[in-house]
This record gives C-alpha cells, structure tokens and sequence, in this order.
C-alpha cells in the first residue's frame, strides 16, 4: 500500500500534504506527532472512511473484498456482545447476507483468537472485558479480517505499561510472523522506539519524516518536534541535573550497576573515574546477596541504605 | 447458541397462541372457547350469527393486533439499530405526525372553507393518512441523501414531527367540536374495523419489511459497532442507510394509514426482546420482535376490551398504561439497556 503526494484533512483544513508513504508487509510501523497534527484523520483516509483532499492511495492489488482492516477509537455499547461475535465481524466481507460462517470463517476466527491469546475468553461479554482485554479482542477482529495492512488509531491509550508492552509486542510479532504491514498512531514514544521498525514523525508543518527509530534519535529530530523537557532520547533516560559536590567512583556490572547509577544520578551525585570523594564498589557475598561496599570499609545491603549512608558521611563532614 | 434461546423461543410461541385464543373469546358477546374452535377449525356452529362474529370481528382484529404489533416493532429495531439510539422509535422520522396532518386536513378541512373530501369515509382517511406518510417519507429521504450522520438526521424527524403537530393544533383550535372529536377518535388507534382486503395488503407490508430487513443483516448488525466500522467491512453505509429507511417507512405508513398512530409499541418491544434473548444479533431479534410485539398488541387489546363488559377503550391508552411499567419493571431488573 502506498500513497502519492496524498493532503489530508478537511477541506480548506490541510493537516498533512505531499506524503509519499508506503506500507511494506512485514513491518511495524508507529506514526507518532503532537495531538491535532492528524494521526487519525490519516489512518481514517488511508482506510479509505475518509476522502483525501488531493493524491492517490494505492491499495495492494488483491482480490480481498477490504484491503485494509482498522482499530479505531470510536466507541460503541453493546451490552450483549460476546467476544466471539465482535471477532466474527472481521469475516463480514466474505460471508454473504444471512450471516452464515463457513469453517473456513470459524478457522479464522479462532485463529485470531489465538494470536491474541483470547481463545479462553470466546463466550465472554463484552463489558466483562478489561480495557486491554477489549482492545486485543478489537485486535483479533482486525485478524479475522484476514488483510495485508492493518491500521491502529491509539490502540494503548488508557491502558496501563504492561498491556501496552504487551499490545505493542503482540502487534511486533504479528508484523514479523504474518508478513502483516501494521500501521500504528500512538504517543508512547518509549515504546515506540522499542518496537517499531520504522517511524513516521509528524510535525505542524505540515510535513511528515520517516525514518528508522535509532537515526531518528540521532539527527534530533524527535527532540525538534516533541521539544522533550528533560528527557535525553540518546540516553533514553530523564536527564538528571548535578547537584551535590561529592563525587562518586562506581565499579560493577550488569542490571545491579544500571541501577545503583540511576539512583546515585537521580539524587544528584556526579560519577567521575577519577579522584572521587566516595569510591562504590558493587559485590556478592556468599549467597549470591548483593552488598555495596564504600571505600573498601563499609558494606552496605541496599541501595537506600547506601544512599543514606553517603549522606551521613557527608553531613558529618559539614559538621566538622 | 441455536440451543440457549430455544426456551424464549417457545416462551414467545406459547404466549402468542394463548395471547390470540384469549382475545378471540373474549368480546361483548359470550360465545363458549369449544364453539370458538370449532368455528376456527370450519365446523358449523350452532348459532350462525356467532360465525360471523368470530371470523369477521374477532379474527380480524386479532390478526390486525399482530400484523400492527410485528410491523410495528421491526420499524422501532431498525430505528434504534441506524440511530444507535435507545429513545428511538418507528414515529421518530416524524411518519405519524405527517398521517395526523393529513388526516386533520382531511376531517376539519372545512372548518377555513377548504373542505379537501366531501364525506370522509374510512378508505379516505386511509388514503390521507397514507399520502401523509408517503410525504414525510419523501422528505425524510431527500434530507437523508445531503447528511452524512444519523444524529442530524434524528433531529430532522423529530423537527418535521413538531411542526405538523403544531399545524395540527392550529386546525383544532379553528374546527368545530363535531370534527375535532372524530379527529380524536383516529388519534387514539383502532384494531378492530378492518376487512380481509385490508388485512391482506397489511400482511403482505409486513411480510416484505421483514424480508428487507432480513436481507440487511449485515448492515444492520456492522452499523453496531458505528459507521467508520461498517464501512471497514465493507458495508455499503449509504446504500443501506436508505433501504433501512425505506423499509420502516413502509412498516410503520401501512399500520399507520390503517390502525392509526399507534405509540409505544416500537419503542418498547425492541427492548424488551433484547433483554429477554440477551443478544444484539438482528438476526435473531428481527424474528423475535415480530412475535413479542404481535404478543404484546394481543394483550394490549385483551385489556381494551375490558373483559365482562361491552365497553371498549382506545388502544393508545391502552398501549403506554401497561407496556410503560412493564417495560420499567424489566429494566429495572435488569439494570442496564443498550441499543
């Protein structure tokens, strides 16, 4: 699925103009931009609900009765429904008016079900269904419907980290594993970065870049559109400002190192290798318990405790 | 999922059968239930006049009741399906208030020296309430082709329905008792009065409503899950829209031209069966509706009759007095209601 020189929006209303765009199979790709800088209005033009202002959007030439399958973030109330009729819709296109499912449907269906992991949940209400649990069934649905593109409009939002790590994930693998071209709007930019094979920046000039996440980071422009407060996306973490004057020498390894780092910046120590005032030392004991050894002296059984004691030493050196 | 609704089934049907045996034994003239099977069954009765009453009054308004009750209610589950809305019913495209204006014109016509017919008899205001309807209708589907949403479109009936109920009132305000009375009498609904041509042309709307509903199941049921999700699926949301329209314009002009503007029923039969069969499935609720609003305007008109005595009440008082608290008390009980 492509796009040529395709402008969006509403009528005098231009969102988004000269987009050269192309959904490859096998790829995951997140759309992200500033609210109001018409995410949706472009998944909703590229399915084909919206009219484009100008351009063409060309469909893969199949013979699949819709090309494109959607998540949305139209809401709907239907008390009644079970998880199994609402992944039913997505064989709509191929089943004719008295809504009778061939095998081959029910197959689908199930299919679908599966790879979101629901099969469990079949015969469930909708309004049973937790936020994330409603959104993978919305998910299934898509698959059912069987097409080379799906498009997501906002398919994490309201939902918490581990069912957006999930959601995104899932969305990965069905890119990799089915040779789906799956095209997500989102804000999450941390998982994005994570997860995406390829990015699609939109800023408010109308313009749109693309590009793959890492040289993306690289030529700032992430940082020029977003306009991160305090976030380093090099590092991709909070940058933490210097403030305190004693300085630490950190030695260890692994997650334990990444950790005893991040609360040493977070409360402001500055880490040097050189002549510090405070030299950490990272260790196991016997039972493979982590210490924190100080000044080769003191051995300390956790990070807060470490923390506490370097104010100690500090203040008892101020007392002086 | 055929076996979970097997017991509503059943339920439906034996209300239905019981529903339609009470009413026709029941009447100002009391004729024994074995001499009533036996006429229906074609035996000669042992009082000719009694075979006459059953098969030309009591069996025609019986069927009236269900053809009236099933068109009725069809028309109220394709409005609350494309509105998506609950509050939705077949009079909410303003198709009874455009059969009321007609048959007001029709019967105080005269009273600003317009005077449209010389003797309204009951095929004119048929043909008037019809003409009325069809007008509405005519309007209602050059408006619904320049919309795009439904919601418009909603406000657009209900502003089409106050302005003929206003014009109405105006015409009140300017006849003579004598016609205002008998304008009243139409407004409250009849079942009774209508001969086998009529009941064959009614059955004959509603057989075919219900086919044309029935062909757009899919549209119908994608329309659950909004617009931009039909479309997605390849609904054809224009197309469809229309027929949806036309088809309950036609349900709800035929029961209208002949029985009057019968409220309630649409609006609440949809409801109740929904509640009772626990599904949005059209294809389940279509048939189901047909048999719960023929059940329905049964009992309605089994209460009109005021069993004992040979008084009969309108059957719009009837309708909302019953259905109402019925319909309250399953709501309550079931605590939420979803379209």
């Amino acid at each position: 699925m492509s796009t040529q020189d395709l402008t969006i929006g509403y009528g005098n209303n231009v969102l988004l103009s000269g987009l050269n765009l192309s959904l490859c199979p096998g790829q995951l790709i997140c759309f992200m931009g500033p609210n109001g800088v018409g995410k949706s209005t472009l998944i909703r033009t590229m399915a084909g609900l919206q009219r484009q202002v100008a351009g063409t959007i060309r469909r893969s030439s199949s013979e699949l009765p819709t090309p494109v399958s959607v998540v949305l973030t139209d809401r709907f109330t239907a008390v009644y429904m079970t998880v199994y009729e609402l992944v039913a819709f997505g064989r709509y296109p191929y089943i004719s008016w008295n809504l009778n499912l061939s095998n081959d449907d029910k197959e689908s269906i199930h299919r679908a079900l599966q790879q979101v992991k629901m099969d469990g949940l079949a015969g469930k209400k909708l309004h049973e269904l937790s936020d994330g649990q409603m959104q993978l069934a919305m998910i299934a649905r898509a698959l059912a419907q069987d097409t080379s593109v799906i498009l997501l409009d906002e398919p994490t939002a309201h939902l918490d980290l581990n069912n957006r790590l999930e959601i995104m994930n899932l969305l990965r693998d069905l890119a990799h594993s089915m040779n789906k071209a799956i095209l997500v709007a989102t804000h999450e930019l941390d998982l994005a970065l994570q997860t995406a094979d390829e990015i699609w920046l939109a800023g408010h000039d109308n313009q749109l870049l693309t590009g793959i996440p890492e040289d993306l980071i690289l030529n700032g422009a992430f940082d020029q559109i977003f306009q991160l407060k305090g976030f380093d996306l090099r590092t991709g973490q909070v940058a933490h400002s210097i403030s305190l004057q004693d300085t630490v020498r950190l030695a260890g390894s692994g997650f334990e190192y990444r950790w005893t780092k991040n609360a040493l910046e977070r409360v402001g120590y500055p880490l040097v290798e050189k002549d510090p005032r405070f030299s950490v030392v990272i260790k196991q004991g016997v039972n493979n318990e982590l210490m924190w050894e100080v000044d080769g002296r003191h051995t300390l059984k956790s990070i807060r405790n470490l923390l506490t004691y370097l104010k100690q030493s500090q203040n008892a050196r101020q007392a002086d | 999922m055929k076996q979970t609704t097997l017991k509503q089934w059943f339920l439906l049907l034996f209300l239905l059968i019981s529903c339609l045996m009470l009413n026709v034994s029941l009447g100002s003239v009391n004729i024994p239930l074995n001499e009533i099977l036996g006429i229906l069954a074609g035996k000669k009765s042992s009082e000719e006049v009694w075979t006459s009453i059953v098969w030309d009054f009591r069996m025609t308004k019986a069927l009236t009741c269900i053809l009236a009750g099933g068109a009725l209610s069809v028309a109220g589950l394709l409005m609350q399906t494309l509105f998506r809305n609950a509050l939705a019913g077949p009079d909410v495209l303003g198709l009874s208030s455009g059969a009321s204006l007609a048959v007001a014109l029709t019967i105080m016509g005269e009273a600003d020296g317009l005077h449209l017919l010389a003797d309204p008899s009951p095929w004119t205001i048929v043909g008037a309430a019809s003409g009325g309807c069809g007008a509405v209708f005519a309007l209602v589907v050059v408006i619904s082709r320049k919309l795009r949403d439904e919601t418009s479109l909603l406000i657009i009936g209900l502003m089409i329905g106050a302005t003929a109920a206003s014009l109405v009132s105006v015409l009140q305000f300017l006849s003579n008792a004598d016609d205002q009375q008998m304008f009243m009498i139409w407004t409250f609904g009849s079942l009774g009065g209508l001969n086998w041509t009529e009941i064959i042309i009614l059955t004959v709307v509603l057989l075919s409503g219900i086919l044309i509903a029935l062909s757009l199941l899919k549209p119908l049921n994608a329309w659950l899950l909004g617009d931009h999700y039909a479309t997605s699926l390849g609904v054809n949301v224009r197309a469809s829209r229309f027929l949806i329209i036309c088809c309950a314009c036609l349900l709800t002009g035929a029961v209208t031209a002949f029985c009057g503007p019968i409220a309630f029923v649409g609006l609440a039969v949809p409801h109740v069966t929904r509640l009772l069969f626990k599904t949005h499935d059209q294809k389940t609720l279509i048939p189901a509706v047909v048999l719960a609003g023929a059940v329905l305007m049964l009992c309605c008109d089994i209460l009109a009759q005021l069993p004992g005595t040979a008084f009969v009440l309108p059957i719009n008082a009837i309708t909302a007095l019953i259905g109402a608290p019925v319909v309250i008390s399953i709501v309550l009980q079931a605590k939420r209601v979803a379209v």
